[in-house]
């Protein structure tokens, strides 16, 4: 036990080092400078000075996304702590663990509207798992170790910890003691599900005919993938996985449907429909999966597995609801079927199968668009996302922003591991890609790791390409250039008569090339299909620098399948005058 | 339908804030809400009543539940309870019903004004307001019901 004395600022820093932490992302400014100055003298936690605190929060965000670990970020008082709101709504919506701590006025200055005063506790409120104001310099360790204990069990997510600059005065100390348990008697996470439940859901197993296993990322957030694999190859059930949940199940096994829900693949939502059984493993209807929830696969009974009470029911009725941490009920499930002689009938689910494969057949993505070469003298960005895949063996991690060229990524990268997919699910926050990307970098130095992005959504953080000079970060950003805003522009040619409101730039795109030059990095630039395999190659086999890789696609492709509004998940668009009903 | 929660939660600054915010965040009106220490003064307890069927009031239990500074929700509803209102209402003396009220309701009485509080259900204070209109009553402060369980279930952290 370390009980020297120390100042706020210090037991700060000493407390996150007992937490765990190696590293945070953050940017000084008045309040936090006792802080700064106590991160100086340390050498525990390194500091990644970020360009915006957008930046930094995202990072601390795929840092967590990518490891596992609590993710933390460090900013000052009023604009500071402002610039961290959609982080901290991103990372609320996708239930990721970090810690993002502000630095706040001086106490005696809370509430006469002083310089930098912003009221964080109540601006960051709904966007939060919860938030603390110090109210005593002796307080840190223990809110420090309960913030860590929040963010990161039960259904994880953000934590705030508002820090009044006097409490980190370096003039003030006190007998540092860090908890070394904490108990909270208003929060305890379920862990282990209703065994009754369990045995009412192999019931149903047993009965079924057309069962899909549907999972999220609550399996990915729970390391459950071993356990839901395991599940999965016990019953020989088709998978799907949400955007949130890909790599949870192995992207490129024939067993896996793919994605579901808008973008979903044509046999997952399918499937979906046409099921009499779905099993929900930490996943939560939300919707852009169920699309019209009164029409969603009304003949399925429903297992719902998820960590979170209030996410089951609330959307789609649960047949058997089980509350519980996805890995303990996934093993207590596979214990329960291999417990019982399970009689499970064979014959209907092979036909069933058969069923799934003959939709894949029907329409499923090509995967071999490569060998088509250019279409229309034009490079397609599903093109771009298989040389990607190609070339670095689909072992790498994929971040995204958010747009067309995520849901490309999404669909033609299969994850063959959990974590190796890092996106703004939940939110759909513009600006995430690149951030979030150092922090994966940052964690894994020997890593590939690419940002697809597209020209919109890098715009919105680029000022990270600084910091990725100042710590060499050597992240390849696949850069899908439709020199339009395309998602926006996909739903105006398909619901607004093709009349483009404010999609495009008129000619006023930066020379993507030169400004990564400018940066320090190197860009290339790719505009022809004969150039795209050598300019991939030479990409990802820069092992130590940044190379943004900017190519020109065909403005015109749209995502599909998509699902159509206000119908039930079997009414999608196949092409632009191709659809299934 | 109308119903009744209950909740113990920290007595911590904030705590009630995020309450309040959770019903205007996710669209769940509130229509009344009494709060107050109770006699361990480190927990609140907090009474509101709220307009919704049965799958709303679910949802609104387990969100209220999953905040961090909340130790237990109870929906009075699913079983036998007892509920609770107190109201204050100020006429003028000439035009006081004394009819409606007897002594023990009078809580000020000067030349000018009559306060009196009335203990009873939130709809028995309902009909007492419409009874006494031709009074012209000229203020009436209602506190929002209280309410307790008929069981021998208690909200409390020590079971
Ligand atoms: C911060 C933010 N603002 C606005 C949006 C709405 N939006 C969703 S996709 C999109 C277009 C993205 O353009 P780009 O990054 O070029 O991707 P593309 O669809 O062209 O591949 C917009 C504006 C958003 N998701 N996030
Ligand atoms: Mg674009």
């Amino acid at each position: 036990m370390d009980n020297s004395y120390k100042s706020g600022a210090e037991a700060l820093l000493h407390s996150l080092h007992l937490e765990g932490v190696e590293l945070m992302f953050g940017y000084p400014g008045g309040a936090a400078l006792h802080i700064y100055d106590a991160i100086f003298n340390q050498d525990h936690v390194e500091h990644i000075l970020v360009r915006h605190e957008q930046g930094a929060v995202h990072a601390a965000d795929g840092y967590a996304r990518a490891t596992g670990k609590p993710g933390v970020a460090l900013v000052t008082s009023g604009p500071g702590a402002t610039n961290a709101i959609t982080g901290l709504a991103t990372a609320y919506m996708d239930s990721t663990p970090i810690v993002v701590i502000s630095g706040q006025v001086k106490s005696m200055l809370i509430g006469t509207d002083s310089f930098q005063e912003t009221d964080m506790i109540g601006v960051s409120r709904p966007i939060v798992k919860h938030s603390f104001l110090v109210q005593k310099a002796e307080d840190i360790p223990e809110i420090v170790k309960k913030a860590f204990h929040i963010a990161t069990t039960g259904r994880p997510g953000p934590v705030v910890i508002d820090v009044p600059k006097d409490f980190t005065d370096p003039e003030f100390k006190f007998e540092f003691n860090y908890p070394l348990e904490i108990n909270m008697r208003s929060y305890k996470p379920a862990q282990a599900g209703d065994s009754s439940r369990i045995k009412e859901a192999v019931d149903l197993i047993e009965h079924s005919k057309r069962p899909v296993i549907y999972s999220g990322g609550g399996v990915i957030q729970d390391d459950a993938s071993d356990e839901l694999i395991e599940l999965a190859k016990l019953l020989d059930f088709p998978i799907t996985n949400t955007l949130m949940g890909l790599g949870a199940f192995p992207g490129s096994d024939p067993q896996f449907m793919g994605m579901l829900g808008m973008h979903g693949t044509y046999q997952a939502n399918m499937a979906m429909h046409n099921a009499d059984l779905i099993i929900a493993v930490g996943a939560r209807f939300d919707d852009r999966i169920t699309n019209d929830p009164k029409k969603f696969s009304l003949q399925a009974k429903k297992i719902h597995i998820d960590v979170d009470p209030a996410s089951v029911s609330k959307i789609i009725h649960a047949d058997v609801p089980i509350v519980g941490s996805a890995k303990e009920c996934l093993s207590m499930l596979i214990q329960a079927i291999k417990g019982r002689d399970l009689k499970i009938n064979h014959e209907e689910i092979s036909a069933w199968n058969k069923q799934v494969s003959d939709w894949r057949d029907a329409h499923g993505l090509n995967h071999s668009l490569l060998e088509l070469g250019p279409q229309n003298g034009k490079i397609l960005p599903q093109q771009v996302v298989q040389s990607l895949y190609k070339e670095t063996e689909g072992e790498a991690f994929i971040t995204s922003d958010v747009g067309q060229h995520q849901m490309f990524a999404a669909q033609y990268y299969h994850f063959d591991k959990p974590r190796q997919w890092i996106n703004s699910g939940g939110l759909g926050t513009m600006g995430f890609g690149l951030p979030s990307a150092m922090g994966v970098q940052l964690a894994y130095p020997d890593a590939t790791v690419a940002c697809v992005t597209g020209e919109g959504s890098i715009q919105m953080c680029i000022q990270e390409l600084s910091t990725c000079l100042q710590y060499g970060l050597p992240i390849k950003i696949i850069n899908l250039n439709n020199a339009a805003l395309g998602m926006v522009r996909q739903w105006q040619d398909m619901q607004y008569g093709g009349r483009y409101s404010s999609s495009t730039y008129e000619n006023s795109l930066p020379d993507f090339k030169a400004l990564a030059e400018s940066y320090g990095h190197i860009g290339i630039k790719v505009a022809k299909f004969e150039d795209l395999e050598s300019a991939m190659k030479e990409c990802i086999s820069l092992k130590d620098r940044l190379v943004f890789l900017d190519v020109d696609v065909d403005p015109n492709e749209h995502v599909y399948p998509m699902l159509e509004a206000g119908n039930s998940m079997d009414y999608m668009w196949l092409g632009k005058d191709k659809k299934t009903w | 339908m109308k119903r009744v929660i209950a909740l113990l939660m920290e007595n911590q600054p904030g705590a009630l804030s995020r309450v309040v915010g959770l019903f205007s965040q996710r669209g769940y009106n509130i229509e009344t809400l009494v709060v107050a220490p109770t006699s361990d003064p480190t927990l609140s307890r907090l009474t509101m009543s709220t307009e919704g069927d049965e799958q709303v009031v679910e949802q609104i239990t387990k969100q209220l539940d999953k905040l961090i500074d909340v130790v237990m929700v109870s929906d009075l509803g699913s079983s036998d309870f007892v509920e609770r209102e107190l109201m204050l209402i100020k006429f003028k003396k000439d035009s006081f019903p004394e009819d409606s009220f007897d002594e023990t309701n009078i809580v000020s009485n000067n030349e000018e004004i009559v306060n009196v509080q009335i203990i009873g259900t939130s709809s028995e204070l309902d009909q007492l307001i419409l009874d006494t209109a031709y009074s012209n009553p000229i203020e009436i402060v209602r506190s929002g019901p209280l309410g307790i369980s008929s069981d021998k279930n208690t909200l409390s952290i020590d079971n």
